[in-house]
């Protein structure tokens, strides 16, 4: 240590006697320099362009919906958003009762699918690690076979999750759900939730620092207690944010809905009845009827409430992490 | 010379296998009730790997097979519950790795976990725990702060503080100072000073002069040809330093290799 010091203080010595009065850096490079900042330079135009179009497009298509729909609930404000929908042709009313049927959708699903999820994948980060190489060949293939469905439902198309909930849910268990029901709709969508809310949660939990883990364990903390004491607040954020996304796929979801949750516009006052989401107002009202302008204004609800939702889910989210961190 | 201390830790005849590679081998040391024992050894040679072995930390790892003794106070650790065993044994890491939590609720988190709830209680161990890590008086204003927020050299006597909370037996030491600028390493240098009072500590350290000057005792671990690592040897650490017993250990305490 003693002899490092020495050395550096003797060298910053020896720099300041002989430095030269001129700069003398060969600088016959500049060309060879000058042309990888010309690369670097388009590289970044073309990135820079690349984030700008993804902004467009989100301002544009959010943009025309709530540029033409806004007029619509303007004219009738607040009835467009009060009043139920009476139907007909020409789309009556507003679209209250499919505001409602949509948060109730939400939290239903969000409820069953949310804590389905996490704990499948606390279940794979933290405890399946140990069991894959464990002796017993069968519980390790089988934690195999889970990761491997679990990334296979996330490619699969949400109408097929409709159809498979259409045959259990509303048809098979029929005497259970009330066939085209809340609760069918909700336990079909929460089906198309899961593999997304794994992953989120697998990924947020992964980024948890090894450190943390052991840091616990070694103050004499069991497994379990590490998990939710230490790795879940640290994992919050993250699995916070998959279930932002999740809320966002289940407000906009359209498919499954359509063949689970039946489609009245009456406001369902129970589980086993059935009931219809903006989204699918949406649909029914610019495909079944003339009123496109109702279409509209029910589009340009439906992006400002994900957009609220959004703004909410992230506001707790926040309050959260800061208590559990401390200041 | 004659142990003045009795034994606390002791292996006999310990080996320990990753698969198939074999980490370490045959190693028979018996370390001495609150004193300091330094473990030295070039890079590579396991001296990690066998701290680790002290609070069963190596578990965590799949795939891990031992054989030979470890015993603490005269009970084998392999039979005790890992849970239970860390408890005596504390351990502090390399990278000073405090929880994103609030300093309180950093050192009382072991108690917490053994199910200490009453509020009081918590405080008093907190105080005396932060106190013997020689933070208290940097801190005590505002224990709600982010164990996050402070200096590295303050956030590893907060994990100092955090282990001693759980009053262990023995103390591991995983290169404490290896991340550290060298005022904070000689603070954390002097605090482990005054904790063999009560504690038996065990400290893995890649700094010669470190273990030269900080330590009672020094083990002097070194590879074998097939890369297993082995105790070459053990003793008061002025002995070592001064009239080491092995050529292998002359070299390295010399700097001619490591």
């Amino acid at each position: 240590m003693s002899e490092g010091t020495a050395t550096v203080s003797k060298s910053v010595l020896e720099a300041g006697e002989g430095a030269p009065d001129r700069c003398t850096i060969d600088f016959q490079d500049q060309a060879n320099v000058a042309r990888r900042r010309v690369v670097q330079g388009i590289a970044f135009g073309l990135l820079w362009l690349a984030g700008i179009a993804a902004v467009l497009v989100l301002l544009f298509v959010a943009g025309y919906v709530i540029a033409r729909g806004a007029g619509t609930v303007a004219a009738d404000f607040p009835g467009f958003l009060l009043d139920p929908p009476l139907g007909g042709l020409s789309a009556e009313g507003g679209i209250s009762t499919t505001i409602v049927t949509t948060f109730y959708v939400v939290f239903l699903t969000i409820g069953i699918a949310a804590p389905l999820g996490i704990f499948a994948a606390i279940y794979l980060v933290e405890y399946a690690e140990g069991v894959e190489n464990s002796e017993n060949k069968w519980v390790s293939r089988l934690v195999g076979v889970v990761r491997f469905g679990v990334e296979t439902l996330a490619g699969v198309p949400s109408i097929i999750f409709g159809l498979f909930g259409y045959a259990l849910f509303v048809t098979t268990l029929n005497e259970h759900t009330g066939g085209f029901s809340l609760i069918s709709g909700s336990l079909a969508c929460a089906c198309l939730l899961l593999p997304v809310i794994i992953r989120a949660s697998e990924e947020a939990l992964k980024a948890v620092p090894r450190s943390y883990r052991e840091g616990s364990l070694a103050l004499g903390a069991t497994q379990w207690q590490t998990v939710r004491q230490v790795v879940l607040p640290a994992a919050l954020p993250g699995i916070i944010t998959g279930i932002v996304l999740s809320v966002g796929r289940v407000v906009s979801e359209t498919a499954v809905f359509y063949v689970t949750l039946g489609g009245t516009h009456n406001l369902p006052t129970s589980l086993r009845q059935g009931g219809r989401t903006m989204a699918m107002h949406l649909y029914t009202v610019a495909t079944e009827t003339t009123a496109y302008e109702k279409a509209m204004a029910t589009g340009a609800v439906l992006i400002v409430t994900i957009v609220l939702i959004n703004l909410i889910i992230n506001l707790i989210s926040r309050r959260l992490t800061a208590g559990l961190k401390g200041r | 010379m004659e142990d003045v201390n009795h034994t606390k830790l002791e292996t006999r005849g310990y080996d320990m296998f990753y698969g198939d590679f074999q980490a370490l081998r045959e190693v028979h040391i018996k370390i001495p009730a609150n004193q300091i024992t330094a473990i030295i050894g070039p890079s590579g040679c396991g001296k990690s790997t066998f701290l680790r072995t002290f609070n069963r930390m190596n578990d965590l790892i799949s795939d891990v097979r031992v054989a030979g003794e470890v015993i603490l106070d005269g009970c084998s650790i392999f039979e005790m519950d890992p849970v239970e065993l860390r408890r005596h044994v504390g351990m502090v890491f390399q990278r000073p790795n405090p929880f994103p939590k609030s300093i309180f609720d950093n050192v009382a988190y072991g108690p917490r976990a053994n199910g200490l709830r009453d509020r009081a209680q918590l405080g008093d161990i907190v105080k005396r725990s932060l106190r013997d890590a020689v933070l208290w008086d940097e801190v005590k204003d505002d224990l709600g702060r982010s164990g996050l927020a402070l200096s590295g050299g303050q956030q590893q006597r907060l994990c100092i503080a955090r282990a001693l909370a759980v009053e262990p037996q023995v103390i591991l030491m995983d290169e404490p100072a290896s991340a550290l600028d060298p005022i904070a390493t000689l603070r954390i240098e002097e605090l482990i000073q005054t904790l063999k009072e009560k504690y038996t500590i065990v400290i893995v350290t890649h700094n010669m002069q470190q273990a030269a000057r900080a330590s009672d005792y020094t083990a002097f671990f070194m590879m074998a040809e097939d890369r297993a690592g082995c105790l070459v040897e053990f003793g008061p650490t002025q002995q070592i330093f001064t009239r080491p017993q092995n050529k292998q250990t002359e070299d390295y305490i010399t700097g001619r290799f490591g």
